[in-house]
Parts: C-alpha cells; structure tokens; sequence
C-alpha cells in the first residue's frame, strides 16, 4: 500500500499523520549510517595509536621473525595439515564405505564413531593423544614422532567430518551410474572405485577443502604435544617469541600468514562451488 | 524346449513388497533372434527386462542366459553380466570420462584388454555407430541420440551375445530416435540376439522377429509383429494399441481397477 495510487482510500484519510514508508526508510538508513560512522570516530579518538602500535605492528620484532616464521613454522603448519588430511581422508573413506555398507556392524561402528568424534572438541583430542596414549601403552613409540601424532590426531579430527561429506557425495551419484556399471560386469567395489568415487569426488571438492581449511587452523593444537623448536609451527612459533619480547607483534604476523593460506583457498572454494553449480545445469 | 534358447524365462515372478509387478513370465528369444516388448506402463515388461540381468532380483522362477542360469545363487553374476550388454532409457553414459575413456574403462577393468587394444575395439565401435569423430567429446556436449549412441557402442565393446535395450529412445527428442534406431537396426541385421522393451510401433514392425504385449504383470500376447500389431486377437492389446498408434483418439475413461498392474 504505497498510499500515492489508491486515490479513494486517500480521499477518506487525506492528511496521513507522521511520516510515509519511503521516508521511514530514508530515517532508518541514516541512523544506522551515523552510528557506523560514530563508532569508527570513537575508536579512532580514543585508542591510543602509539601504543598499540608499539604492542602489535613493531617492524624490528616482525623483521626479527623472518625468514623462520615462513621457512619453519608456517611450513610446519601446511605439513602437519597436509599428513593429517591425507590420513582423515584415508579414514573418512573407510568409514563413508562402512557407513554405507550392507553389514549391519559396519554401519553401528561408523555412526559411533562419527557421532563421538563429532561431538568432540579436538583440542580435547590433541591431549588425549599426546598424553593420555603414552600413559595407557608404554613403551609404544608413535612412527614420526611429533609428525606422526599430529597426523593422527588432526586425522581422527577430520575423519568424522570427511566421512559424512563423502557419505553425501556417493550418495549424490546417480544410482544408474552403478546400474551401468554392475551391467558391464564390474564387481560392487570395483564399480565404486572406478566408477563412483571419481565423481562423488568432483561433487565434494568444495566442501574438502572447507575442511582442508578447517584442519589447517586446527593444527595449531599440535603444541599441546609437546614440540621441540624445530617441530614449532605457526601459532607456537609466534606465542613463543610474543613471551620472550614481551610484545604482541609476532602474534600478528602468525595471523597474517594463516589469513596468507585460507583467504586465497577460500576463493579457490567459492570458485569450485561456481563451477559445480555450472556443471549441474 | 529348444536348445538354441539364448534367453529362456521359467515362471518368472517379481513383487516390490506386496506388489505383484510379474505373475508368472514364460518365454524364450532364440540366437539372433529379435523380440520387442510393448505394453503400457507399469505392465511390468522393464521389471522383466531387469530381470534378465538380474539388475532386479526374480522372488521366484528361472532366467537362463546362453545355457547359464543367472537365477543360480551361486552364479558369478559379473561374468554372465559380460555377456549382456545392456542399455539404459537415460544412458547412463560416465559423465566424467570422455566418450573413448567410456568405452576403454570398462574393457580394461572388466575384461582387462590392455590399452592399445581397448582403445582399437573402442575406436571400432564408434565407427560402427557413426560417431568416430566425437571420440574426445564428453557426454554433456552430445545430443540425447548421440548419447544414446554412444551408450550401444559401450556395450558392444564388451562384445556381448545379448543386447537389451530398456526403452531407448523414450528420453529422446523425436528427430533423435531415428538416428539410435538405425543403430539398432544395423544390430539386428548383424544377427544379434536382442530384447527391446519399446514404445516405437514402426521400429517393432520392421525389426522384431517376434512381438510380446505384456499387460499386468502376464505375457497377454505373442507373435510375428503382423500377427501381434496389424491383427491383435486380445482386448488390451486393441485397446492398447489404438491408443499409442491414435492418442488423440482417445476417450475419457473410468479407470477399471485392477486391469493395470501396478509400478515399473
């Protein structure tokens, strides 16, 4: 109801009192512009620049954090990411399959498993690795040491997540796919691998990489395992050295080279997504 | 009996929970021979079609396939699948592998043809349907016909001694049939054992060695394509007929319960 067109009604009620909806609008939109711009003179007025200045963007301690920061910690960070993706993804296979499977405790053991590490913060599982294994099995040596227990404990983060997104995935493949690939004489899990798999692949791409991002930032648990110096990575590295200068720059350049990973991956999803949608129609 | 039988159906019955898709299927397609299978929808002649292949499991009764019985539940079903090429109303072409890597994939796996040799049984079949120059196309870039096209020449490389088609041309704009039914019609002259459940009359009259019309789950009628399309003895097999070769004829109708046989 505009007010403007329907003459007879304004005729009854000529002289609306207050103001018209348009013009509401208009009120509304300038208010929310004026607090917006208030906030930003507040802060800028009584922040005191120097000091935070002095506390996050100090450029001797950030020089002082190069070349390590990229050749060791952020290095550290895509090893520990990559070795535990590969190993959620072995895994969240395994049980997308299990899931999915025609044996009834194939499919219990799944679910339990996805449910409970699902449900479970993985910094809590981090400290059971790190510590409570060690405690239970003694003398039982993880291969690769630090690496190796990364691995698996960013792996076990990840699996849960990547066997539902797989579970998804195949059961987004068009069941004629399988039906063509029985009638040419493949095997169930022949036709799975070859037939499948490659295009349940395709169709989760983009929600893969939302957890290869997921696990990157995870992986900045690995210090509750206990690191030597070399074995630091990023969020480590850059605490470490936040104490010993008693300043919070190298907290902020850790910050930037995670943001230097996920922004341009983050693109590269909404990228894959776009093309997905394309490939759909 | 006759011992030339490459596809013998015993007492065949099929239920999806208390639905009786099949009551009871005879019938026997000799070597080379041709057999279109009509009738309406939800008759139960796709079920019976899948059941050849046991792509649906029979609830009772026999299928023999080239002396094997495929009913056998100790049977090694990919193996006598390899005898059977089948093809799908909606082709069901690998939309991630290009039209060769369709062909190839499934010779090297299966049958494990080593490369050279898949790609030239490949290259051969392609030819054979008219479209050795889409070889490096995917299947999203061809026509519905080419598709379907493509789907028959998968099939063949496996070099089957049985072809069922599931109404082929049924997904296909109507200038498109004629292209796949060509191709089928190459097969058949070739000699190939096939079974067509069709809705393309012209195609069954011309073709088929033998006519089925199979309404609610029973063989209602069969003989040569003369016999079944241009003079049918039975009721509903006229009635059928009259309205797939006349639609526009057709007259308002109760529905009688209990004469259409439930789902496909």
């Amino acid at each position: 109801m505009s007010g403007t067109t329907d003459t007879a009604e304004t005729g009854f009620q000529p002289r609306r009192r207050g103001l018209t909806r348009r013009q509401k609008r208009k009120v509304s939109r300038g208010v929310q512009y004026a607090v917006f711009v208030a906030a930003v003179i507040a802060f800028a007025v009584t922040a005191d620049w120097g000091r935070l200045q002095n506390q996050f963007a100090q450029p001797d301690i950030a020089k002082q954090m190069f070349p390590d920061v990229i050749t060791l910690a952020l290095k550290n960070t895509v090893l520990y990411t990559v070795t535990g993706f590969a190993v959620g993804l072995v895994l969240g296979i395994a049980l997308a399959l299990m899931r999915l499977s025609s044996v009834g405790p194939y499919r219990w053991v799944a679910g339990v498993y996805i449910e409970i590490f699902r449900g479970l913060p993985a910094l809590l599982i981090f400290i059971f690795i790190g510590v409570a294994v060690p405690l239970a099995f003694p003398g039982t040596e993880i291969v690769g040491g630090t690496y190796g227990k990364a691995a698996i404990a960013l792996g076990l983060v990840g699996a849960a997540y990547m066997a539902e997104t797989f579970r998804a995935g195949i059961q987004a493949v068009p069941k004629g796919q399988m039906e063509a690939g029985r009638s040419l004489g493949f095997s169930p899990a022949r036709a799975m691998v070859s037939i499948i798999i490659p295009q349940a692949f395709r169709i989760i791409l983009p929600p893969l990489t939302n957890e290869f991002v997921q696990l990157f930032k995870d992986s900045s648990l690995v210090l509750l395992l206990g690191v030597t110096l070399e074995e630091r990575e990023l969020s480590k590295f850059g605490r470490d050295l936040a104490s010993t200068t008693a300043n919070s720059t190298p907290i902020l350049v850790a910050g930037l080279c995670y943001l230097l990973v996920t922004i341009p991956l983050g693109f590269v999803v909404r990228r894959l997504e776009s093309k997905a949608r394309e490939a759909v129609k | 009996m006759s011992s030339s039988a490459e596809i013998r159906i015993r007492d065949l019955h099929k239920s999806f929970g208390d639905n009786q898709v099949l009551r009871g299927i005879d019938l026997e397609i000799g070597q080379g021979e041709v057999v279109c299978v009509i009738g309406p929808s939800g008759s139960g002649k796709s079920t019976l079609l899948r059941c050849v292949n046991l792509l649906e499991e029979p609830t009772e009764g026999q299928v023999f396939v080239g002396g094997t019985e495929v009913t056998d539940p100790d049977v090694d079903i990919d193996a006598v699948r390899r005898r059977i090429g089948m093809v799908f109303q909606q082709f069901n072409l690998f939309p991630h592998l290009t039209v060769t890597e369709n062909l190839t994939l499934p010779q090297r796996r299966v049958l494990k043809r080593n490369k050279a040799k898949a790609a030239a049984i490949a290259a051969e079949n392609l030819r054979r349907v008219g479209l050795a120059e889409k070889m490096d196309a995917y299947p999203s870039s061809l026509s519905g016909g080419q598709q379907q096209r493509v789907a028959i020449a998968r099939a063949l490389a496996m070099g089957p001694e049985v072809m069922l088609f599931d109404e082929p041309t049924s997904a296909l704009d109507p200038e498109l049939v004629g292209d796949v039914l060509a191709v089928m019609r190459m097969l058949a002259d070739e000699g190939m054992t096939m079974m067509v459940v069709t809705h393309e009359m012209t195609f069954a009259r011309e073709v088929a060695d033998r006519v089925v019309f199979m309404d609610g789950g029973v063989v209602v009628e069969e003989g040569t394509p003369d016999r079944v399309i241009a003079d049918p003895r039975h009721e509903r097999t006229r009635h059928f007929l009259s309205r797939l070769l006349d639609p526009a004829m057709a007259e308002v109708e109760e529905e009688i319960s209990g004469r259409v046989g439930g789902g496909e």
